[in-house]
């Protein structure tokens, strides 16, 4: 299972990853030795084990509908690289458009 | 020449509005607009490091009942899934909705069209969460959490629609499910409702799924409708001109009425959904369904059956009454009180009260007028304490200040004049000032009487009981001509 170039690329620009072309040759040769690996899985006969999400015994785990106060805002904007009239400060999107290449 | 279909289905994105949010507990507050920014925040919600999801019971239970409102299925196993994408507004990097185990599907909602009932499936209903908010502010934005986390229901329908007219049918008729159930409280202004509509055109007889439009983030019934018929004329046009339809994300400019393309690359539409590891399934059992649908309020539809069979009303004041289940819900308060009848009801609440609300922009449930107080109003002017004209007037006194009908009455002495010895006297004030009119009346132009009897009035500000007037003024001018 090789995963051609264009999948690499297609997986980077999903992870907001912005790559080397040497980096995208020696990914796509450990990508796809990971799922040559996990691919063994597919040789499990599974016919009669119905198909799960987890492997916990939990479920419903839900709380009833009370609010509490808030935590103040100073404290979450604390950890913010950047904040400006109370709110986080990010560079600015337009759209969902990939970000144009990095200049080395 | 080829006849064209239009094939339209709808995602709605609802906002619940419980107390608190829908994985923390942060409190729900609707958006009014001046909210000081991430004043609603936790932990949770903005995504900080090693912070864990608590899914909220209540919004699980008002998805599922709009899914029984809907007549979906509900499933005996849902669950969660991340859906992956990179937007500021998205604290986490993902969203957590729900994917392959909805907890409703394959329902339906029947409209009103033209040509009668027609039945619009519902795919499926299910949870998610709410982003925040962006300002873009030249080449940086600010991102505000308030909303952040608030529980959010996405209703996606199959592309059962076939014009404009039909959508907006359908979208009213899933706002006014939505606040009867206590979803949230319909108010477009506020966001609580969101559209986003896939349309696209076939030749009429064909039933292949053609390459469709899917326009986003329309926020009222008016955006939706225009943009869904902007995209039926502008599709008809390419494909009569030889063009062909590609899919497409589209923007809609409500200011200029046009659909724009967004340029959206289409593989970031790669959500890589997978189950969401911090959240256990939920199961939900047959009996906690049934104890669900036993808690569904009588919907619209039911309503307004019974409001036509029970109270008598027609169709128009009946649209008018259920159309909003507060008013419906005091229209009923008001009619229980037994002193009433319905139809008198229906008008006063109608009529003026409508109007006033209006006027001063606020719900039902807003205004100092509680039913009690309208039906004593009303009692008043049937008993004659004061005429119809005064009560309106007394009426948008009552909305104005908050003040009853009886302090309002004394205040200004709006009591109706019915003292017959004091009328009598006013009316032979308002005969001896116009001689040429009493002259005229005498001489059989006895619609003068009409006039003479509106300078009464005049001279009672409108006080004056109109029946005794009517009767004593023709006893005066017959008087006086038998006095000749």
């Amino acid at each position: 299972m090789r995963l051609t170039r264009e999948e690499v690329d297609h997986i980077a620009e999903l992870a907001k990853l912005a790559l080397t072309e040497e980096e995208k040759e020696r990914f796509a040769e450990q990508l796809s030795a990971v799922l040559e690996y996990a691919a063994r899985l597919q040789e499990l006969d599974t016919e009669a084990i119905p198909p799960t999400a987890t492997v916990l015994p939990l479920r419903n785990v839900m709380r009833p509908d009370e609010p509490r106060p808030p935590t103040p805002r100073e404290d979450i904007l604390a950890n913010a690289p950047a904040a400006e009239e109370g709110c986080f400060l990010v560079q600015a999107v337009w759209g969902v458009e990939p970000e144009p290449e990095v200049e080395p | 020449m080829t006849h064209y279909e239009p094939v339209i289905g709808l995602e709605v994105h609802a906002q619940i509005h419980t107390a608190s949010k829908m994985f923390c507990r942060c409190p729900v507050v609707e958006d009014t607009g001046d909210l000081e920014p991430n004043t609603y925040v936790c932990p949770v919600c903005t995504a900080m490091p090693g912070t864990l999801p608590v899914i909220n019971r209540r919004a699980v239970e008002l998805t599922i009942m709009t899914g029984l409102a809907l007549n979906c299925e509900i499933l005996p196993v849902s669950r969660f899934a991340r859906k992956s994408y990179f937007y500021p507004d998205l604290p986490k990097g993902y969203q957590i909705s729900q994917h392959g185990l909805p907890l409703a599907r394959d329902g339906y909602l029947e409209i009103d069209t033209e040509n009668g009932p027609r039945r619009v499936r519902i795919d499926n209903v299910h949870l998610e969460e709410d982003t925040g908010k962006l300002f873009h502010v030249g080449n940086v934005s600010l991102v505000d959490f308030n909303r952040a986390g608030v529980p959010l229901i996405e209703i996606v329908t199959k592309p059962d629609m076939r014009s404009a007219e039909e959508v907006r049918a359908f979208a009213v008729k899933l706002r006014e499910i939505l606040v009867y159930l206590g979803v949230n409280s319909g108010d477009m202004e506020k966001g609580v409702m969101r559209f986003e509509a896939s349309v696209s055109v076939r030749p009429v007889g064909s039933d292949e799924l053609m390459p469709r439009h899917e326009i986003k983030n329309l926020n009222s019934f008016r955006a939706l409708a225009r943009a869904v018929a902007y995209e039926i004329e502008q599709q008809i046009k390419t494909l009569e001109s030889g063009g062909r339809v590609t899919q497409e994300t589209m923007g809609w400019d409500d200011a200029r009425g046009v659909t724009y393309t967004q340029r959206t690359k289409e593989y970031a539409h790669d959500y890589r959904y997978f189950p969401e590891p911090d959240l256990p399934p939920l199961e939900v059992s047959r009996e906690w369904v049934e104890s669900l649908r036993r808690q569904l309020p009588e919907l619209p539809d039911a309503r307004r059956a019974r409001f036509r069979a029970e109270y008598g009303l027609g169709d128009f004041e009946t649209e008018l009454l259920v159309a909003d289940r507060a008013v419906a819900d005091y229209f009923e308060t008001a009619v229980g009180l037994g002193k009433v009848s319905p139809k008198t009801l229906a008008n006063w609440i109608t009529g003026d009260l409508f109007r006033l609300m209006k006027e001063t922009r606020r719900g039902i449930d807003e205004i100092p007028v509680s039913p009690e107080g309208l039906v004593d109003l009303i009692r008043r002017v049937e008993e004659g304490t004061v005429n119809l004209n005064t009560g309106r007037e007394i009426l948008e006194e009552m909305v104005a200040t908050g003040k009853e009908a009886r302090q309002i009455i004394e205040e200004k002495g709006l009591a109706q004049i019915s003292d017959e010895v004091a009328l009598r006297e006013i009316i032979e004030q308002v005969l001896d000032q116009h001689p040429a009119q009493v002259e005229q009346y005498l001489g059989g132009k006895t619609q003068v009487a009409g006039w003479l009897m509106g300078q009464v009035m005049k001279a009672t500000r409108g006080r004056a009981n109109p029946q005794l007037v009517r009767s004593l003024l023709t006893e005066a001018l017959e008087a006086r001509r038998e006095a000749r």
